[in-house]
């Protein structure tokens, strides 16, 4: 690990500050990504702003009947809140899938929407990577790519989204709340939060460097039956091959967003109309235009099954 | 005869870490270089075991290398240092983490129990009683972590955290054995004790109950 100097910031405006005042600053909250990544020297800050005295830690209920949710409330916390359990079933589904009980007890709400992917090429600094080293390639096409991306790929990365949690708030249009370095908040829709590679794919999120995000919202409940299937090489504790997140209602329309087939969660929207026609209808809407390999073509064929288990649990 | 193609293991194995030397280009130094930041080092104080302790680190100093390097309690295992085996799971303040994923300095104030804490020989805690009454290890090297994270699933599934394999969310969590197997997931055994350990965590659920 390189060197760094740390210190803890108890505002907002004090996290802006200090990441104003140190090139090479980052923002640290539960850690357990982007200290395994600074193991590798694949992060390397010079400086870490802890941000977990700002609290941030609560979930209250909106003006509109959502949910607002500080940015550092655990994984963990979110998961067993009573009212998403209750009126967001799909997201405690999400998120318990995702990880193992020690990384849900430290990680947070905002620094799992910023968690980088688990592309292996990413991961090994020996190999070319255009998101680790802009420029310098991609070993992933044309290599191993079985885990890797099917749709919105680029010719310089087809890493994929590690996050479950974020294929739930894709789904439920969670808006993340942000403030500026400069303190002024913004609001980013999470549809445009996350961002396909293109050519530039060392750029994950649509998040300005330096800005913090302090909340995500969740609008008024959907109602309807909420469903997270996650299909992965073991039962437990692995990344998922794909994932599908559904919300059906009892007329049988609804909304689908995929995890595991892209760089970001996976929604399209007009290919959700076809949710009463069925899996193959919805999936060959919303994949319209996959670019598989020989190794992970099977994710589109996995992906309409997944869809049909869900559909058919979401029936149940 | 194999002749000149003849290369020994030895030789075959001292050429493939020249090639790794060679290789092993730092992402950092490769990428845009910056301004490299010295060494700092800083002070914490939390509660191990009980006992208060304060000392000055690297701040590069994991919570793991805190309690093995400078506190001399190695109950607490070193795996695979990224999360991925929970030998080095502790709890703080009255949760289950992987300490190899936490900075000592952003643990101030806190309160760590390691295997030590729990218990000691002539003094052992249930579960450690537990996993020597239903065999729940064989090497032991994973187990402080095994055995620190068992007796959080038991307080989770009390608090109401639901997990992957909860089959109703509005309602409570059951301590069953597909509870636990699903919940220490984030423990890895080579030995494959994994249905001892689940003996062990019900016997001391229902003990409890």
């Amino acid at each position: 690990m390189r060197p760094f100097s740390y210190e803890r910031v108890s505002t907002p405006a004090a996290a802006a500050a200090a990441v104003r005042a140190k090139p090479g600053a980052k923002f640290i909250a539960g850690g357990t990504n982007l200290l395994d990544l600074m193991k590798l020297e694949i992060e390397a800050p010079t400086h870490l702003i802890d941000l977990r005295p700002l609290g941030l830690d609560r979930i209250e209920e909106t003006e509109e009947g959502g949910l607002r949710i500080g940015a550092l409330v655990t994984n963990t916390d979110l998961a067993a809140n009573d009212r998403v359990r209750r009126d967001y079933g799909v997201l405690t589904r999400a998120i318990v899938a995702g990880a193992s009980g020690q990384l849900r007890n430290r990680a947070t709400t905002a620094g799992n929407l910023l968690q980088r992917t688990r592309c292996p090429y990413f991961y090994d600094p020996n190999q070319a990577c255009n998101k680790r080293k802009p420029g310098s390639g991609c070993s992933a096409i044309g290599g191993v790519s079985r885990q890797l991306a099917v749709i919105g790929v680029s010719e310089s990365c087809i890493a994929t989204h590690p996050s479950d949690m974020a294929v739930a708030m894709r789904l439920l249009d969670a808006e993340v709340e942000t403030v500026t370095a400069m303190g002024e908040v913004k609001t980013i829709p999470i549809a445009d939060f996350h961002r396909l590679p293109g050519d530039q794919p060392h750029i994950d999120t649509t998040l300005p460097p330096g800005d913090l995000i302090t909340a995500v919202t969740l609008p008024r409940p959907l109602g309807g039956a909420h469903v997270y299937r996650k299909v992965r090489d073991r039962a437990s504790y692995a990344f998922a091959l794909v994932s599908v997140a559904t919300v059906v209602q009892s007329d049988g329309s609804g909304r689908v967003a995929f995890g595991g087939l892209a760089h970001k969660p996976w929604r399209v929207e007009k290919a959700e109309a076809a949710l009463p026609q069925g899996a193959k209808a919805v999936v060959d809407l919303a994949l319209a235009g996959a670019r598989a390999t020989d190794q992970n073509r099977f994710k589109v064929t996995l992906a309409e099954r997944t869809l049909a288990a869900a559909l058919s649990d979401a029936r149940r | 005869m194999a002749g000149d193609i003849d290369l020994s293991r030895r030789g075959v194995l001292m050429a493939g870490s020249a090639t790794a030397a060679l290789t092993a280009v730092s992402p950092a130094e490769a990428q845009t270089p910056r301004p490299e930041a010295e060494p700092s080092r800083m002070g914490v104080t939390l509660q191990v075991n009980g006992a208060r302790r304060s000392l000055e680190v690297d701040t590069r100093t994991t919570l793991l290398d805190l309690l093995r390097e400078h506190l001399g309690l190695t109950g607490t295992k070193k795996g695979c240092d990224h999360g991925q085996c929970g030998a080095c799971t502790v709890i703080v303040d009255g949760q289950r983490i992987n300490a190899c994923l936490s900075l000592a300095v952003m643990n101030e104030g806190a309160e760590v129990t390691t295997i030590e804490g729990l218990g000691q020989v002539d003094d052992l805690h249930p579960m450690q009683a537990a996993f020597i009454q239903h065999d729940g290890y064989q090497c032991g090297y994973c187990t402080p972590g095994q055995i620190c994270s068992a007796i959080a699933v038991l307080d989770e599934i009390r608090a109401g955290v639901p997990s992957h394999v909860t089959g109703n969310l509005r309602e409570r969590p059951r301590a069953t054995r597909e509870e636990f197997q699903e919940r220490m997931s984030g423990n890895i055994c080579r030995c494959g004790a994994y249905s001892n350990i689940a003996e062990a965590m019900a016997d001391v659920a229902g003990g409890r109950a």
